[in-house]
């Protein structure tokens, strides 16, 4: 039996189709979810894709995160359902609590579209398992609101903690504080970045298949 | 025109019982004659609804009525292909590429919005060219922009590029559709007037070609998508139709403002309409709005239609009549639907939440009858409307200073006397604003959505996979030279189609079709129509010789301030398809080692380069020769190359010469150059020369052999210049340059003047 990841599609999501498609290379079954449906359709995990969910009005990620589909997802992800969240789905997270802090406006207000060095901090969370911890990778990084902050206890207890997962190498594209492009919650089953892994799984369309072990981790993890 | 300065309806009785009352056709853009034709076709005054609809149909955007005669040639001369599924006139052209796949592109400019309000203006350009690929039937897969504006350094340029960027990726960037490629051009004369031209390309299977018309008595209209707003009103008529006019009104109210989540919307919407086949005709609504969609279909459809004005939603109930039926608001469309169907249609379009309303039905009769609160105030025979305005046969004539435009030829301006001096101005032109590097407009760009871009930006064209099981793929090209058409606008509109032909065989594609912006000053002026009429015939010529349809497009005129236009800007687009797009072949140099070849021939022709303009600030003498026979050998080359694995990269010849093909191949694979002038060549022509029907290629040491010999058993000189080698380009015997050097000179400049 396949391990079945489901992929939810907001009004506005637009990695959706990709995501799927990074789960299949990796050996999953992709299970398209529905915004208005609270039924996770017996998945396993659960990725929020990139994109502009109810086309970031408010806040990006503040309306996406009362959707029904998220009640399910948020309950889940308490229970260790491993939940990736992609650049918009990262700031869905932020929004419903599951991961601290916010994302904001780049800090050089622009949007940017750039291949990104990263170093892998933490390799223990259910989607980093198939990286070597300090692994240096390049994944494509494509945002306007990308400037991840949280006040100063938040940032030290999450390096206390080493649940700072990917650090910007070379170039902090969009002025995080401490470099920091993704983090995970304390038991490892959530994790949200910035950056694109799901661009980064075949050579003919990505920079590198750099992406490809964040699908396969939790593939591994899950039959495990 | 507002509903409190006209307390009477102008119904269509009112109209015929007060035949003398006066009525604004002039402010809306309309000539006394165009107006005493109108009452001749209804037999009576028009209703202030009926001008509405007659003034920004009729106008330059919507009529094509000063190019139209010229348009013709594009049909007349149209090269027998089997590729073609849908010529010019609807939406978009389609294209056969293939394993029962269509392909619909087409290319747009929205160059007088962006001027006035830069963010929206360049916005909405996407928005509307990505609404006619999505009424075709198909799904948008990408977006490119040729984007021309005023001297880089000019402070009107640091307003109006920022917010152009900003708009198109703010837009495109939301519907989730890769940035491919495009152009980013400065010229002063582009100052008063930046071009915005938008392309977008879509793919779909055969059978599911939707066109634009009502046909079935009792089927509905149902106008779907945002509520309709006042914004836009007279957007066609007022502003893409004159020229601009300092002392004039503010036109801000004329320029839409798109939301792209709601066009998100509507794709996806529509998408599953179609999925499901429940429409009959469909119509996205652009310029002219629900003017321009309701006249197009009824004329393009058996019968006539009937609609209920006031059903439409409104963002602002105080709209009249007629400004419902001129706004230009965003991301709507109108779909014709057979009544059994309706019910599914309204579903899917609550899924979406996109509000649909049902505003109407097709007739027997063959007359368009729009009604307000059940009053008549538009009854008219649509064709009139849509497609029988006014034709103009323009007076044109050979400006008076063409000849000595020609005449003032480039020979005469010194070139560099030694090594040292050519050095210096090859790192001049490397980093001078229309040679440089990009990435500071093209990094505001998505460009990996959807997972399919195989080559986007900085490569010669963008590539899209389209089928993931068969490798199959199309590429896209843009290209266009104002300086060249300048010179000479019949050669300058073929030397834009054989640039962009030869970027799309230079990755590996076949060149199929093609689609053009025509960007010119105002029809007015006999000699931009000389030079419009010259470029059309070119472009048709060429087209025809290279067998290839042209599809589509747009004509973009009244790009003028004042007494002055801008250069005559043909913009061409060519779509290209690739059997296996794990074939490509990227520009890159990045394997140490390997060789470089010249292909085609090098001749001195410097008329309207780059060295002439960014050392010398010259405009003069002739473009380089256009030579379609060797186009056609060059690309024929490049593609059996690239399918047979035989080189690692390729590289088209175009602005700045041999030289600046070379530094962009090093620079973006990060490996130096050996070169050495060949024999019979100085080395200013060798590296600046912008002859045309010429590419670099790196090839393997064990390719050269196989390589050399099909380029001799088929007569494509093909010259080795040198190898792919360490971290500076050495020119032999010249100068040597290091790539920290060429980077720092070619990727800074954009950077400085707008980061």
């Amino acid at each position: 039996m396949t391990t079945r990841v489901g992929v939810v599609t907001f009004p506005g999501s637009l990695d959706d189709q990709d995501a799927g498609r990074a789960v299949k290379l990796a050996g999953g079954e992709p299970v398209a979810l529905w915004h208005g449906d609270k039924d996770l359709h017996q998945v396993d995990a659960v990725i929020l894709p990139g994109g502009f969910s109810y086309g970031d009005y408010l806040r990006c990620g503040a309306i996406a995160r009362f959707s029904p589909v998220m009640e399910t997802i948020i309950a889940g992800a308490r229970e260790g359902l491993p939940v990736l969240g992609i650049c918009n789905g990262f700031q869905v997270l932020c929004e419903s609590h599951l991961l601290p802090g916010a994302l904001t406006r780049n800090d050089h207000l622009h949007f940017v579209c750039r291949d990104q060095r990263l170093r892998v901090e933490n390799a223990a969370t259910a989607w980093t398992g198939d990286f070597a911890s300090g692994a240096e990778i390049t994944v494509p990084l494509k945002n306007g609101e990308g400037g991840y902050v949280a006040d100063e206890s938040t940032l030290d207890a999450l390096e206390a903690e080493g649940r700072v997962v990917f650090r910007y190498l070379d170039v902090n594209p969009n002025g995080s504080r401490r470099d920091i492009a993704g983090i995970t919650n304390a038991a490892g089953n959530v994790v949200g970045l910035m950056p694109h892994p799901e661009h980064a799984v075949e050579a003919l369309t990505g920079p590198t298949t750099d992406g490809l072990p964040f699908f396969t981790s939790v593939l591994k993890k899950l039959v495990a | 025109m507002s509903a409190q300065s006209k307390p009477v309806l102008d119904t269509v009785k009112h109209a015929t019982d007060t035949p003398e009352a006066a009525q604004p056709w002039a402010e809306l853009g309309l000539k006394e004659d165009e107006y005493l034709r109108i009452r001749e076709i209804l037999g009576r005054r028009p209703t202030g609804a009926e001008l509405a609809m007659y003034s920004v149909m009729w106008s330059e955007h919507c009529s094509y009525k000063s190019s139209k005669v010229h348009l013709r040639q594009f049909g007349e001369k149209a090269p027998a292909s089997d590729a073609l599924l849908v010529g010019i006139g609807e939406n978009a052209g389609v294209v056969d590429v293939g394993q029962g796949y269509a392909v619909t592109f087409k290319v747009e400019s929205h160059n007088h919005p962006s001027y006035v309000e830069p963010y929206q203006g360049a916005a909405t350009g996407v928005g509307g060219i990505v609404r006619d690929i999505l009424a075709m039937g198909a799904r948008p897969i990408g977006v490119m922009d040729p984007l021309r504006f005023g001297a880089a350094d000019h402070p009107d340029t640091r307003r109006v590029l920022p917010g152009v960027v900003a708009g198109i990726g703010g837009y495109g960037n939301c519907l989730g559709l890769p940035n491919i490629g495009g152009e980013v051009v400065f010229d002063p004369c582009y100052q008063g007037n930046p071009l915005v031209n938008a392309l977008c390309v879509g793919v779909m299977r055969h059978e599911d070609i939707h066109l634009a018309k009502a046909a079935g008595a009792g089927n509905k209209v149902i106008l779907y998508g945002a509520r309709t707003g006042g914004d836009g009103i007279g957007g066609v008529s007022v502003l893409a139709s004159e020229t601009f006019d300092s002392t004039g009104p503010a036109k801000r109210p004329a320029v839409q403002v798109g939301d792209p989540f709601q066009e998100k919307l509507l794709i996806e919407c529509t998408l599953e309409i179609f999925a499901e086949r429940l429409v009959a005709g469909i119509q996205d609504l652009g310029g002219a709005g629900l003017s321009c969609a309701t006249s197009e279909l009824a004329s393009a459809g058996s019968g006539g239609m009937r609609v209920e004005l006031d059903t439409v939603p409104l963002r602002d109930s105080s709209l009249s009549p007629e400004e419902i039926l001129m706004s230009e608001s965003q991301e709507r469309m109108c779909a014709v639907v057979e009544p059994e169907k309706v019910d599914r249609f309204l579903e899917i379009c609550a899924k979406w939440d996109v509000i649909a309303t049902v505003i109407g039905e097709v007739t027997e009769g063959d007359r368009l009858e729009i009604y307000w609160h059940g009053e008549q105030v538009v009854d008219v025979p649509p064709r009139t409307v849509a497609h029988e305005g006014p034709v103009y046969e323009r007076p044109y004539a050979r400006p008076d200073w063409q000849d000595a435009l020609q005449t003032d030829d480039p020979a005469r301006l010194p070139r560099p006397v030694d090594g040292a001096e050519l050095r210096e101005q090859v790192l001049r032109l490397v980093g001078s604003p229309n040679q440089a590097d990009v990435s500071w407009v093209t990094d505001q760009y998505d460009r990996y959505v959807l997972g399919n871009t195989v080559l986007s930006q900085p490569e010669d064209s963008g590539m899209l996979r389209i089928d993931e099981e068969t490798n199959l793929g199309v590429a896209l090209a843009t290209d266009g030279n104002g300086r060249y058409a300048k010179l000479d606008p019949y050669a300058g509109a073929q030397l834009a189609l054989v640039e962009a032909y030869r970027n799309v065989a230079a990755g590996g594609s076949r060149p199929l079709a093609v689609t053009d912006c025509l960007n010119f000053g105002s029809p007015e002026d006999p000699g931009v129509m000389w030079q419009f009429a010259e470029a059309t015939r070119g472009l048709a010529d060429a087209c025809l010789e290279l067998g290839l349809p042209v599809t589509g497009g747009n004509v973009s005129l009244y790009n003028q301030t004042g007494e002055t236009a801008i250069h005559p800007t043909p913009v061409v687009g060519v779509l290209g398809v690739i059997d296996d797009v794990t074939r490509r072949t990227p520009m890159a140099f990045r394997t140490e080692g390997q060789l470089l070849y010249l292909l085609g021939e090098t001749a001195d022709e410097f008329g309207g380069s780059a060295w002439t303009d960014v050392v010398h600030g010259h405009l003069g003498g002739l473009p380089p020769r256009v030579d379609l026979e060797r186009e056609r050998l060059l690309a024929e080359i490049l593609i059996s190359a690239s399918r047979d694995g035989m080189i690692d990269a390729a590289h088209d010849l175009s602005d700045g010469g041999l030289i600046q093909a070379v530094v962009e191949s090093c620079l973006r694979g990060g490996h130096g150059a050996r070169l050495v002038v060949p024999e019979g060549l100085t080395p200013f022509t060798f590296l600046l020369s912008e002859s045309t029907a010429r590419a670099v290629v790196a090839l393997p040491r064990g390719e050269e052999v196989r390589f050399t010999d099909m380029c001799a058993a088929r007569g494509l000189p093909a010259a080795r210049i040198g190898v792919v080698d360490g971290s500076d380009i050495e020119v032999q015997g010249q100068f040597t340059l290091s790539l920290g050097e060429l980077r720092e000179a070619h990727e800074r400049p954009l950077r400085a003047l707008f980061g």
